[in-house]
């Protein structure tokens, strides 16, 4: 029952981390960017929801809303102000600038909810109990996970029926090529953006519900692991971004309750390496080979 | 033979103002040691800009002259560190002369940072672009996290390596080296900022000459095209893990020589942040820029201190100028301005060979 | 024994079959053209006979040494040397640097050597210099001796791919394309170039190209390939009045 229970806070967990790696992945795909500031997005979701709740006094639906929709008009804004003008710039540069606007995002939190940790109250309470309660099973593990495959379905929905979804396609396969065809670019790569850190919201406060505490450096590592589990899964792919985020939970709580705490982190990574040796492009992602 | 001759002073430019402004910034900094004029933080800073000098050229080699994105450098920096700590702490009662102790604990240093590099670089440099900075990263965590459940100890019969718990026992008299996440405390700190400075000019001499060889123009054919490098007979898999494993031991000399500045250093330190901010001073700094790496390293190190005067506000003063340091550097009034002098120079050159 | 021999060379990627059951002997010191539609695979056989693709079956010798299964890098030492359609230089290298690479194998010293620039280090770079010059001199190029080769002109960078191929001493050239998006007084220039190399260098020299005048006015024997498949070879003449090569060119 211990191995079901492990099992089951991994799926949780890599739910989480598959929702941060879906963001990961669209923006990639589409900006053929490392976004590193991804991961500070859940965390300024994660203290959007704190406020709404602890000091405003709003419901918890309500205060997730709110994070979605502030995170979603910040990913605009960065995208606007600090990626668009570098386009054409070499893939470094860009790389570079993520990372200031990582370090801007966590000095700006740091500033205004200063170092302190604050203990974040779980959006769904309460807790089911099976096989005559050997096996509990807490609400928020039963919303991350759905809210999972509700998310990964309704963004293979998206990318593959509607017209936005279409032109996210052909952006990632060829921009000029797209442009030419009348896709409005900067359009596209703006509603990836806005989705990317909306979900990055959902991710935080789902993050922040399973583990309290938030700290301006809350986002940073799980962003990092979500990434590895995007490149995992083979990045710029959806399915893929969803198993990797899966697999990495299970494997981090399993390497935690098994192996060793301290080395989670390395086993991780470890299992990341591996699996790139044997498979360069991910589990489900494409091989581009170079012409001669 | 004109040409050659102009080539040649190409290549001493290079030398001569990044070894100017090394030595030049010395002997300011000397001075304003000798007559006072230095505040204690700025002091404090001295050793670990050596060491952020070193790191940004070493991982220049990688990045610049190679160009394969790295972002696990601290690891490197952490095999350094800790060896090194290792065996100035051995030899304290064998050498009890300073300078040879650092500079034997730097050699150790570089060379396990080289073969961590080896073992690292084998698998890894079979990866390509992104795909290969991740793994990097990875390696850098795992080296991190392996460091922070190390234990070794010390006593007559010898080193006691263990890791997860210290699973042995010191007979008296023994010392606790490393204490697993608790990390290193009580080293004898050894760096100064002269064993700094000359660690600095044997890195610029032993780097430019590598640039300037046979071996540096195999590294740079590789960066500019793998597949032509081949079809002239170049090993890229060797050259690859050569710079590779030339970068990491430069940079596991610089962990032992920051190491050797504090009384207490743990493997938390040598995160992926410090992997980062490496990896801004040699993207500032220009890639494959060596004396830019060095300024840019002096300068990024120097500024939070110079913002201390707005404490609060210093970090997030910094990321907006990273910001807008990178966007500007890649403006189109930037590139038009750079386009527009490369041009110059080599239609002048066209025009002088036609 | 003929300088290069291919017998019944073949390549599949996945279903498609892009080169089948060709055979080819090229003599020493000849000057040799492989012509064909687009899509015919030769840039595929110069892959194989350099090692970046591995064929799936056939053979390939030089010089009586077999050449399947070894890399890139050590069928240049084994003496072929190649350009490129797509030009591939080293772009932030001076010309200089990009034929000095070419010559890594050729004049050689350690890496202690590199790095403390000690030893036969100065001789050795010195003499490099002096043979560079002496190639860049054949092709007019030693005058950009420190110019970016990214940015030569189209044409020299063209002509500073075969200095560079040149460089590494091989014995058998392959140029692929090497007067594509050259005007008319170039290609004549680059004719006479390509002839000189012959000749001062001793090499023996199997070339890709559309230009047919360049083709009928150097190449001494041709291999024509069509859907992968030898359609016909001998001299310019023979191979330009048989009716299935003409058909092939211009359609039914």
């Amino acid at each position: 029952m211990t191995f079901l229970s492990y099992l089951i806070s991994g799926i949780s967990l890599g739910s989480v981390y598959a929702i941060i790696a879906l963001g990961y992945t669209m923006v990639y795909g589409i900006a053929k960017m490392l976004n590193f500031a991804h991961g500070d997005v859940i965390m300024v979701g994660a203290y959007i929801s704190f406020c709404a709740t602890s000091y405003l006094g709003l419901s918890p639906l309500v205060s997730v809303v709110l994070a979605i929709l502030v995170c979603t008009v910040l990913g605009i804004v960065i995208e606007r102000l600090a990626y668009k003008p570098l386009r054409q710039a070499p893939a470094l540069a860009v790389l570079i600038t993520a990372i200031g606007v990582s370090y801007f995002l966590q000095n700006a939190a740091l500033l205004i909810w200063k170092s302190d940790p604050k203990t974040f109250s779980a959006v769904a309470g309460g807790s089911i109990k099976l096989f005559g309660g050997e096996l509990t099973i807490s609400a928020v593990t039963i919303v991350t996970v759905v809210s999972c495959i509700v998310i990964m379905v309704g963004l293979t929905l998206f990318t593959g029926h509607t017209k936005m979804g279409t032109a996210m396609r052909a952006v990632s396969e060829d921009k000029g090529a797209a442009q030419l065809m009348g896709i409005n670019v900067n359009t596209t790569i703006s509603v990836t953006f806005a989705i990317g850190s909306g979900l990055a919201a959902i991710a935080g406060v789902l993050l922040c519900s399973a583990y309290p505490t938030l700290m301006p450096t809350t986002g940073s590592m799980p962003g990092i692991k979500a990434f590895t589990a995007a490149v995992f899964g083979g990045i710029g792919s959806i399915p893929g971004a969803m198993l990797g985020g899966i697999l990495l939970g299970v494997i981090e709580i399993f390497s935690k309750a098994y192996i060793s705490t301290q080395l989670s982190d390395a086993i991780v990574f470890a299992v990341l390496i591996v699996v790139l040796l044997v498979k360069p492009d991910g589990l489900l992602g494409k091989h581009v080979s170079e012409k001669v | 033979m004109k040409k050659t001759k102009n080539l040649l002073t190409a290549g001493r430019r290079d030398y001569l103002i990044s070894f100017g402004i090394v030595i030049l910034a010395f002997a300011v900094v000397q001075t304003m040691i000798l007559t006072g004029n230095i505040t204690s933080s700025l002091k404090g800073q001295l050793v670990p800009i050596c060491a952020y000098i070193v790191m940004a050229v070493s991982l220049n080699l990688t990045v610049g002259i190679l160009g394969e994105l790295s972002l696990g450098h601290a690891g490197f920096m952490s095999v350094g560190a800790f060896a090194g700590i290792v065996v100035t702490t051995s030899l304290a009662d064998v050498i009890p002369f300073a300078p040879l102790r650092l500079a034997l604990a730097m050699i150790v240093g570089g060379l396990l940072a080289a073969v961590a590099g080896v073992i690292i670089g084998v698998p890894v440099l079979r990866l390509k672009g992104d795909y290969l900075a991740i793994v990097t990263l990875a390696f850098g965590e795992i080296i991190k996290n392996i460091v922070n459940v190390l234990y070794i100890g010390r006593d007559a019969k010898g080193l006691h390596v263990s890791l997860l718990e210290p699973k042995f026992e010191l007979a008296e008299g023994g010392k606790m080296i490393i204490n697993g996440p608790m990390g290193v405390s009580g080293v004898a700190k050894l760096s100064t900022f002269t064993s700094g400075f000359v660690l600095i000019l044997i890195t610029l001499f032993l780097v430019l000459n590598l640039i300037h060889s046979r071996t540096g123009r195999a590294i740079m054919s590789v960066r500019d095209n793998s597949i032509a490098a081949e079809s002239v007979g170049i090993s890229v898999t060797r050259y690859k893990l050569l710079a590779f494993v030339i970068s990491a031991a430069f940079a596991g000399m610089a962990g032992t020589l920051y190491a050797m500045n504090f009384s207490t250093v743990t493997a938390a330190k040598f995160d992926f942040n410090t992997s980062i901010l490496v990896l801004v001073f040699v993207v500032l700094g220009g890639l494959g820029n060596i004396w830019g790496s060095i300024i840019a390293a002096t300068l990024l190190t120097v500024l939070p201190e110079l913002l201390r005067a707005v404490r609060d506000y210093r970090m997030l003063i910094y990321a907006i100028l990273l910001i807008a340091m990178m966007l500007f550097n890649n403006s189109k009034l930037k590139v038009r301005l750079m386009e527009k002098r490369a041009a110059k120079r080599d239609s002048k050159l066209n025009k002088e060979a036609d | 024994m003929a300088m290069l021999e291919v017998t019944k060379l073949g390549i599949s990627f996945g279903g498609l079959r892009a080169v089948d059951d060709l055979s080819m002997e090229i003599e020493k010191g000849g000057l040799v053209g492989l012509i064909g539609p687009n899509g015919a695979g030769k840039t595929t056989v110069f892959n194989m006979l350099t090692g970046v693709y591995r064929p799936t079956d056939g053979g390939i010798r030089l010089g009586g040494e077999n050449l399947i299964g070894k890399k890139p890098h050590e069928i240049c030492k084994m003496g072929v040397a190649r350009t490129f359609q797509n030009i591939r230089l080293f772009g932030k290298l001076s010309v200089l640097d990009n034929v000095k690479v070419g010559l890594h194998n050729e004049v050689t010293y350690s890496l202690v050597e590199s790095v403390l620039h000690l030893g036969s280090y100065g001789k050795k770079e010195r003499a490099m210099d002096e043979k560079v010059l002496d190639i860049l001199k054949v092709f007019g190029l030693e005058g950009k001796a420190d110019v970016l080769a990214s940015n030569l002109p189209y044409g020299q960078q063209r002509k500073l791919e075969i200095a560079r191929a040149l460089a590494t001493d091989p014995k058998l050239l392959l140029l692929d394309e090497p007067a594509a998006g050259m005007n008319p007084n170039e290609t004549g220039e680059l004719m006479e170039t390509i002839k000189l190399v012959r000749e001062k260098y001793g090499v023996t020299i199997l070339l890709i190209e559309h230009d047919m005048k360049l083709v009928t006015g150097i190449c001494e024997y041709l291999y024509v390939l069509n859907f992968g498949k030898l359609l016909a070879e001998g001299t310019p003449k023979e191979v330009l009045n048989n009716p299935e090569v003409i058909t092939a060119y211009l359609g039914e």
